[in-house]
């Protein structure tokens, strides 16, 4: 009945002038729009944030090279760096989130639309504000001068003496500004998820997906503020003389360095929560079984939650912690290994004796599955400390956490686009495109990032813009860059694919997986108002339930 | 999907989940409480850590009165809510506007420290460590303060128009509960600021 009301709605909008069309996306509070606009807004800078490695990657093909001068280098990683983390992994997920955890839950939008919308725009104009600095950074005169102190802006290096003009300025805004975005997102995926669950979406029928971005929600409000403290700190004493940061004045660069950790690594579990959640979605359906320890896969997302928030200081081993500190740090990190151990455990359970269908997004998730391994236990490697002491600052760090971010992070979002694509936008991505995306991007990655390793324990230093000939780097960087190339190409294969899917794509139908969370239920894009009816849910899996009478998943709760 | 309804024995008849606005204002809470613990920690890790004077043992004062003041306005605004709750609008006009007075008293007395620390002391933020850490973490929470009264006046606005009644006195107890909060945090900055720290 759903699909009627869906035809005539795209046949009015076609006929809608452009201006109205574009007035009705820049307006939208409806989460499906936000969703879209966070996930297309990222892909913006994530072409960006790309192309600010490429440039990095060019300047380190070889010893002695001058592609770009040390100023533009590091203006270069410290803008990479921000932007990837700020505002395309976080922004990013968000939109999935946004756009998920409604239809999941068999709501029809989120508890607070407009502040859904002022989330975006805050966390979008965050980053415009990031990028202005490049206009404006120096003042008014236009000479570009971006942030260039990395994406940690450690102390002193922010202060005024030491950054001066606006860049660092800038910096701190975009990411105040963006910060308040996420906590506004984070408040709303919370109250979504607990207020809004149609009948008999108890707690524990939830979808792994819509619990596991429950527990990212929480980990936000307590890991993004802490951040925003010391944003507004760094803004205090860059404008009204404080001196938090100022050592002269007895204040700690040190103080800075946790409270900016006591972000940044649960800011990581931000980041990879979500994609646990995507492959507990996806490795189920496509190995056509229900996934194996649900209640384990919970508590195991929640324990994650607890303990990285006291892992952060294993950032900071080399700068003299007393040796309480650096086994207490040494132990919590290791600790954090266990529950994400055994997830990796689940999933593969899951897998096992499955009718696994290896289309684009199961490729993807095993891709994840093995790349997330390899870049745990180079993590649980720097989590000992005298380890830690060796190889800190070097570019085996680099490459342990960039296999995080992006043989983690970006395998499990590129699985979940081609799983959610076609839910988006009627459309199948195309199988063909996909699989050259997934062999080209795995072939760069590895050739990239393996790699990087190497390096790394020969003792090439991270953020240094050249380097001396003949101690065995050249041809490691060499191949590096060329890996780098190829994702690059890969990326341009998914760009296509995205595009001419869009357009040319098999149409979908309301469940192309033969899935079983209320997603699939509605048509694909789903109505404005998502559910014709509000559904009712007896377990959780509510479409094996409709669509296998005989032996509803009810029957055995 | 509306036929899954009836078929199954085990959905849920009867389906109650928590109101939004109690969520949201509770995740802000915690959001909020994460804010001020990292001004807290470091206003309590820069203790005695100034190069210069003054240090707050030589100026500050421990504002008693003012603390009682926003203590109180806690149970005004509880009795408030009630009242609301009730359909007692009167009764709940005159203890908002009660609150209001009450709330607006506290940041009296904090201007007035301050402005007793500035001209008599010479206590600025740039002064020292202390002025650095004590005016950003009480400038905070007079920031949350004015934040709450502001919100209050516009609801005692739309109360004297004869707007606020029964209906809304839901949102009114998501309001009462950040006022709460702000209260709560001031006895967290009390302690540390004017017991802890001297």
């Amino acid at each position: 009945m759903s699909s009627n009301v869906i035809t005539v709605s795209i046949q009015r909008t076609e006929a809608r002038p452009w201006v109205d069309e574009l007035h009705q996306w820049l307006t939208t509070v409806d989460h499906k729009r936000l969703g879209i606009l966070y996930i297309l807004s990222s892909l913006l800078f994530l072409a960006v944030g790309g192309v600010e490695a490429l440039i990095i990657r060019i300047q380190l093909m070889h010893s002695h090279n001058n592609f770009v001068s040390p100023e533009v280098f590091n203006r270069m990683f410290t803008m990479h760096g921000t932007t990837m983390i700020f505002f395309v992994a976080m922004p990013i997920l968000f939109g999935f989130a946004n756009y998920l955890v409604p239809l999941m839950i068999g709501a029809c939008d989120m508890a607070f639309p407009r502040l859904n919308a002022f989330s975006f725009w805050l966390s979008f104009l965050g980053g415009l504000l990031l990028y202005f600095s490049f206009l404006g950074g120096s003042g008014l005169y236009g000479a570009g001068s971006a942030p260039d102190v990395g994406w940690w802006s450690y102390a002193p290096l922010g202060a005024r003496a030491f950054s001066p003009g606006h860049s660092s300025d800038y910096w701190t805004l975009a990411l105040l500004v963006s910060g308040f975005g996420s906590i506004g997102t984070a408040i709303n995926i919370i109250a979504t998820i607990l207020c809004l669950r149609c009948p008999g979406m108890k707690i524990n029928r939830m979808p792994l997906l819509v619990w596991m971005n429950l527990v990212m929600a929480g980990m936000v409000l307590l890991a993004i503020t802490p951040l925003s403290a010391a944003q507004i700190m760094l803004l205090i004493d860059r404008y009204l003389g404080g001196h938090f940061f100022d050592t002269q004045a007895g204040g700690s660069a040190v103080l800075w360095m946790h409270f900016f950790w006591i972000f940044g690594h649960p800011e990581v579990y931000v980041l990879i929560i979500p994609c646990f959640a995507f492959m507990s979605e996806i490795i189920p359906v496509l190995s056509r079984k229900p996934i194996f320890g649900y209640p384990v896969m919970v508590a195991a997302t929640v324990c994650i939650g607890f303990v990285s928030m006291s892992v952060w200081a294993h950032h900071m081993f080399t700068i003299g912690m007393n040796s309480y500190a650096n086994s207490f740090f040494t132990l919590t990190t290791m600790a954090v290994g266990v529950p994400t151990g055994i997830k990796i455990f689940n999933w593969i359970g899951t897998m096992w004796g499955g009718r696994i269908q290896f289309k684009t997004p199961m490729l993807f998730s095993i891709g994840f599955l093995f790349q997330f391994l390899i870049a745990g236990l180079t993590g649980i490697m720097m989590a000992c400390s005298p380890f830690d002491w060796q190889l800190s600052l070097s570019y085996f760090v680099v490459a342990h956490f960039h296999y995080v971010i992006v043989g983690g992070i970006l395998f499990a979002l590129f699985a979940a686009f081609y799983y959610w694509y076609p839910k988006m936008t009627g459309r199948m991505l195309s199988e063909r495109l996909g699989k050259w995306h997934f062999w080209l991007f795995l072939i760069g990655f590895h050739l990239t990032f393996d790699v990087m390793h190497i390096p790394g324990i020969l003792g090439m230093p991270r953020r240094i813009y050249t380097y001396e000939p003949g101690r065995g780097w050249d041809t490691l960087n060499l191949i590096i860059t060329i890996g780098a190339f190829i994702q690059a190409i890969a990326i341009l294969v998914f760009v296509a694919n995205l595009i001419v899917s869009y357009f040319k794509g098999v149409r979908a139908g309301s469940d192309p997986w033969d899935a079983w969370t209320l997603e699939w239920s509605t048509s694909s894009p789903p109505p404005a108002y998502n559910f014709a009816t509000v559904p009712t849910v007896a377990s959780r899996r509510p479409l094996w339930d409709e669509k296998h009478l005989e032996d509803p998943d009810s029957q055995y709760e | 999907m509306s036929a899954t309804t009836a078929r199954f024995p085990n959905a849920a008849e009867s389906w109650n989940l928590p109101s939004r606005g109690k969520v949201a204002m509770a995740g802000l809470i915690i959001a909020e409480s994460a804010i001020f613990t990292i001004f807290v920690v470091a206003y309590l890790f820069y203790l005695g850590k100034s190069v210069t004077g003054p240090t707050p043992t030589e100026v500050l004062e421990t504002p008693i009165f003012y603390t009682i003041c926003l203590l109180s306005s806690s149970l005004t605004i509880h009795l408030a809510a009630k009242c609301l709750a009730r359909g007692i609008t009167f009764a709940f006009l005159g203890l908002w506007l009660l609150t209001i007075a009450l709330g607006g008293l506290f940041l009296y007395g904090t201007a007035q420290e301050w402005h007793r620390l500035i001209f008599e002391h010479g206590l600025t933020i740039s002064t020292n460590l202390f002025g650095t850490t004590y005016y950003s973490l009480v400038g905070l929470h007079a920031f949350h303060v004015t934040a709450g009264l502001v919100m209050l006046v516009i609801v005692a606005v739309f109360g004297l128009i004869g707007r606020v009644g029964v209906r809304q006195s839901g949102d009114i107890e998501v309001l009462s509960m950040y006022w709460h909060f702000v209260d709560a945090v001031w006895v967290v900055v009390f302690t540390v600021v004017y017991v802890l720290g001297r």
